[in-house]
């Protein structure tokens, strides 16, 4: 009985993220905001390439209604609706997910920092992100814009400097409670440094929630995006679909249609990433899991 | 002891400030670790036991200086480990390593058992990735796994064996000294012998010391040579493992022992029990720390700290009433 | 077992539905619990030791879980067959519970005193005053010094053996005829443990309840137990009293336990032997064969223990074991 027996292992479940995905595709929202997805990626990188008109050409006669020459009709300058819709998803896109990293980049250092050292690192920290989350998010970024001359990089980094404190908050909340595990005992107890449990132990184990956010993010930059365009504050020079909003505000009585189809297109972007977001949350969420 | 031990603490402390509820108040210190000293010769388990919030997993920890000491040293071979410099004291940790209590929460739920194993050679450059891959299907094996379970995650295992791969992990680097922080308390019973026979075997083939720590009084008396009994931050009790159960001095040894669970008929009937709580180490009793819970109490244990005394030859214990 | 029983628990099957399919959580279990008796239960965590209580005391959820047969009788009457709201009478009026963790098991937004007594007015019907004042009673009865400060005291700011004893009054306060604890000490240190003990014991022979007593620990049993129950994967292995099964255990698996486990000894010797080991680990409930489900792990296992359900063995007039080595020494 005294000699050593290799025991076996007692059951094998999938791999931690097979596990997460089979959670995901369970959930029936979620896939349709992942179909949606797929839809808008494939329209923003394969539409222009279908669909060559392009969208600052006046082509056709101004505020024609959807159907009669074009499918979706053209704004007050004659510009074909259907063609920005097609070229301006790559451009918000490429200012959702640009603010986004962005986001990421400022929230998860200054949370990293905050959440790893404590005591006055964080203290300082903190009071600084207090500062830019008592600010009310489109004035500040309205100025921001306002006080430059409003470009696409302007405009992602600006969207960036007013969303970044949550992203912050959260990284911060998750380390304060991942760094009191023991594994992370154990691994200073190997002689790990602190750049090697912050980075490569502490982070990848608080990723979950973070990922929620971020999907969330890119929501949120891409409706801060179309509300500083519908103001106004747009780069004239970048067809998004916020832009066309805000090019054709004032003829919204005149033509409607101008307005309502990216204003749609941008619903179903949302949608479809918050769906994603909240099957995410739940698919990450081992609590969640059935047995 | 004549010979040189392998691990001295001298005089060892450890008091944690708590944060003040309004800058005007006093601060208030627990003395989580208040001057402990003992030593543990080459090849030898040393047993730290105690209620919880005795300050022994603190003292573990304060050794290993994952817990910053106050005060006091403490020398491994002839490094004093309190001395050591941030960098010195990464490297220095190879040859100190510790198994926790619950092996799950100790091991990074994101790294495959192999790379658990690899990451102290890794932290700490020993060898090359192959050498590195090589000592891991070694070191399974010597625990009682197979080489080819290298590439499961920790949740894919039962507790003993992720019990197996942490003694794994901290064998690694190849250390002279090993703190078993309540190795086995988290673990089912049948499972526990597993661990124990496990630590004993790797003793006696790698020449390892251990400081064990541990609430089980029985767990305790099967694995140490050398046992010290705490109580609030101080060793009340110093003895091998004979002398302490054939001849208990301290009232407090005695309670405990009288209040382990056994199945031996004699000792089921002459227990006597405690009454009351382990005091707050934040604001312990005056005099003798035990006295508020002790039978024998007399006025001078009030006023008096006793301090510890070498009764017999080589058993040490801090009671005015011995 | 000359009196009735008080409890009975006939042929009990309790399932679980996970996506790996139904696990069998508990098959076929008897059990009886005499008048006044402390029983133990024992086993390593999976053994169903701790889904036995919760059946009996009908908390187990529903679905995933499922009790799929067998009959619990309270007095002669099947509690199986109770109405929901029959069965919150039944509890805490005459089957109590209490469990590991007192902490959680309190809520933490009330003081103590709120929680023991309308614990009482939920059961009896008392004003405020005299749940009050039965709540003084009973907490200075389960040993709470001070009881009229404490009573105004919330749950975290006293310590886990007075949390116990306050979990421990609350299931008493209706003096209950059975009195089920689930690893009543297993978060407490050993000092408290034995005044928790203590307690159980006085509560035991002066109100003359009965008690249920699950842990995994054997040497506990000894101290507490008069009779006790083995269990493996969801079947009860061996059963008998307890200075019995302590000094001539039968089962296999029984025998394991109590060897593999460091005792206290008056002289630990000089010497340190090798301890026992039961190889292997628990099986994976939903994976277990048809015969024995110990065979896997069993030193003396033969061709027959993988076929067949071993049978039962009687030993003595309260001793019986299941399994075909047992049957073939005999």
């Amino acid at each position: 009985m005294t000699t050593m027996q290799p025991a076996e292992a007692v059951f094998v479940p999938d791999r931690p993220l097979m596990e997460v995905w089979r959670m995901f595709i369970a959930n029936k929202a979620a896939v349709f905001g992942l179909v949606l997805w797929a839809f808008i990626v494939l329209t923003a990188f394969l539409g222009p390439m279908v669909y060559t008109v392009d969208p600052f050409d006046l082509v056709g006669a101004p505020m024609s209604p959807p159907g009669e020459e074009l499918l979706l009709g053209t704004d007050y300058l004659g510009r074909d609706i259907l063609a920005g819709i097609i070229h301006g998803a790559s451009v918000t896109l490429a200012i959702g997910f640009a603010a986004t990293a962005f986001t990421v980049i400022i929230g998860i250092i200054i949370g990293v920092l905050a959440g790893y050292y404590g005591g006055w690192v964080d203290n300082l920290l903190m009071r600084f992100t207090e500062f830019f989350q008592v600010l009310p998010a489109l004035l500040f970024a309205m100025v921001l814009v306002a006080l430059f001359s409003p470009s696409i990089y302007l405009i992602v980094l600006a969207i960036a400097v007013v969303s970044w404190t949550g992203i912050a908050r959260l990284t911060r909340a998750e380390f304060m409670k991942i760094k009191e595990r023991e594994y992370v005992m154990a691994e200073r107890a190997m002689g790990a440094g602190n750049l090697r449990i912050m980075w490569q132990i502490i982070l990848p184990n608080s990723l979950p929630p973070l990922i929620v956010t971020m999907a969330l993010s890119v929501g949120v930059s891409i409706l801060f995006e179309a509300a500083l365009s519908f103001l106004g504050l747009g780069d004239p020079n970048a067809y998004s679909w916020g832009y066309m909003i805000g090019s054709s505000r004032e003829y919204i009585w005149e033509s409607w249609w101008s307005v309502t189809f990216p204003g749609f297109a941008i619903f179903l972007t949302v949608l479809g990433i918050s769906l994603i977001g909240d099957g995410l949350n739940d698919a990450l969420n081992p609590k969640l899991r059935r047995l | 002891m004549s010979a040189q031990p392998l691990l001295k603490v001298d005089n060892l402390k450890t008091h944690f400030t708590l944060s003040k509820p309004h800058p005007f108040a006093t601060p208030q210190v627990v003395y989580a670790v208040d001057g402990i000293n003992f030593e543990i010769e080459r090849g030898k388990t040393f047993g730290l036991v105690g209620e919880s919030g005795c300050g022994k997993s603190t003292t573990a920890l304060s050794v290993l200086r994952l817990v910053e000491p106050t005060s006091g040293s403490v020398v491994l071979k002839d490094t004093d480990v309190c001395q050591l410099n941030r960098k010195e004291l990464q490297r220095f940790r190879g040859n100190m390593q510790i198994v926790f209590q619950d092996p799950y929460s100790s091991m990074n739920p994101r790294a495959t058992a192999g790379e658990i194993i690899r990451s102290p050679l890794k932290i700490l450059k020993i060898g090359t990735a192959q050498e590195q891959h090589d000592r891991v299907g070694e070191l399974l094996k010597l625990v009682g796994l197979r080489p080819e379970q290298r590439n499961l995650f920790p949740h894919q295992f039962s507790g003993g064996q992720r019990q197996r791969i942490c003694v794994a992990r901290a064998l690694a680097p190849n250390p002279d000294f090993i703190v078993c922080d309540e190795p086995v308390s988290a673990l089912d019973v049948a499972i526990q012998s597993q661990i124990l026979n496990l630590l004993v075997r790797l003793q006696k083939e790698l020449n390892l010391t251990y400081l064990f720590i541990s609430h089980d009084m029985a767990v305790v008396q099967h694995i140490c040579d050398d046992i010290a009994v705490m109580y609030l931050g101080k060793i009340v009790e110093k003895a091998d493992r004979r002398s302490l159960f054939m001849d208990v001095k301290h009232p407090y040894t005695q309670a405990l022992l009288s209040a382990v669970p056994t199945i031996d008929v004699e000792l089921q009937q002459k227990a006597t029990h405690l009454e009351g709580d382990v005091p707050s180490p934040i604001d312990p009793p005056s005099g003798c720390y035990f006295h508020p819970r002790c039978p024998r109490a007399e006025a001078r244990c009030v006023k008096e700290e006793p301090l510890l005394r070498e009764i017999l030859p080589n058993h040490w214990a801090a009671c005015h009433l011995i | 077992m000359s009196q009735k029983p008080l409890l009975q628990v006939k042929g009990l099957c309790v399932e679980f539905s996970t996506r790996r399919g139904n696990v069998q959580v508990l098959n076929h279990l008897d059990l009886h619990l005499d008048p006044g008796e402390a029983l133990g239960i024992v086993g390593e965590s999976g053994c169903g030791k701790s889904m036995t209580a919760l059946s009996i005391m009908q908390l187990i959820p529903v679905p995933p879980g499922n009790i799929s047969a067998g009959q619990i009788l309270l007095n002669d009457t099947d509690l199986l067959q109770l109405s929901e709201k029959h069965m919150q009478d039944i509890r805490g009026n005459d089957i109590s519970m209490i469990f590991q963790e007192p902490m959680t098991s309190l809520n933490p937004v009330f003081t103590v005193g709120t929680q023991v007594s309308e614990n009482i007015r939920r059961h009896q019907s008392a004003t405020r005053a005299q749940a009050r004042e039965k709540t003084i009673q009973i907490l200075e009865a389960v040993g709470i010094p001070v009881p009229e400060l404490r009573i105004h005291q919330y749950p975290h700011e006293l310590s886990g053996g007075m949390r116990q004893r306050v979990m421990i009054a609350m299931a008493l306060c209706c003096q209950p005829q059975v009195l089920i604890a689930d690893e009543p000490t297993t978060a407490l240190d050993v000092t408290i443990q034995a005044q928790i003990f203590d307690l159980l014991r006085q509560i035991q022979t002066e109100m003359g309840t009965a008690v249920i007593l699950i842990t995994h620990d054997m040497s506990v049993i000894a101290e507490f137990a008069d009779r006790v129950v083995v269990m493996y994967a969801g079947s009860k292995v061996e059963e008998g009293m307890v200075r019995d099964i302590i000094d001539t255990p039968r089962h296999p698996y029984t025998r394991g336990l109590i060897s593999c486990v460091p005792f206290l000894k008056k002289d630990p010797g000089t010497e340190r032997e090798e301890l026992n080991e039961i190889p292997g680990v628990v099986p994976d409930m939903s994976q277990l064969g048809v015969g024995c489900s110990f065979a896997p792990r069993c030193n003396y296992v033969m061709e027959k223990c993988y076929l067949e359900k071993p049978p039962e063995v009687r030993l003595g007039d309260n001793h019986h074991a299941h399994c075909w080595y047992v049957e073939e020494a005999k």
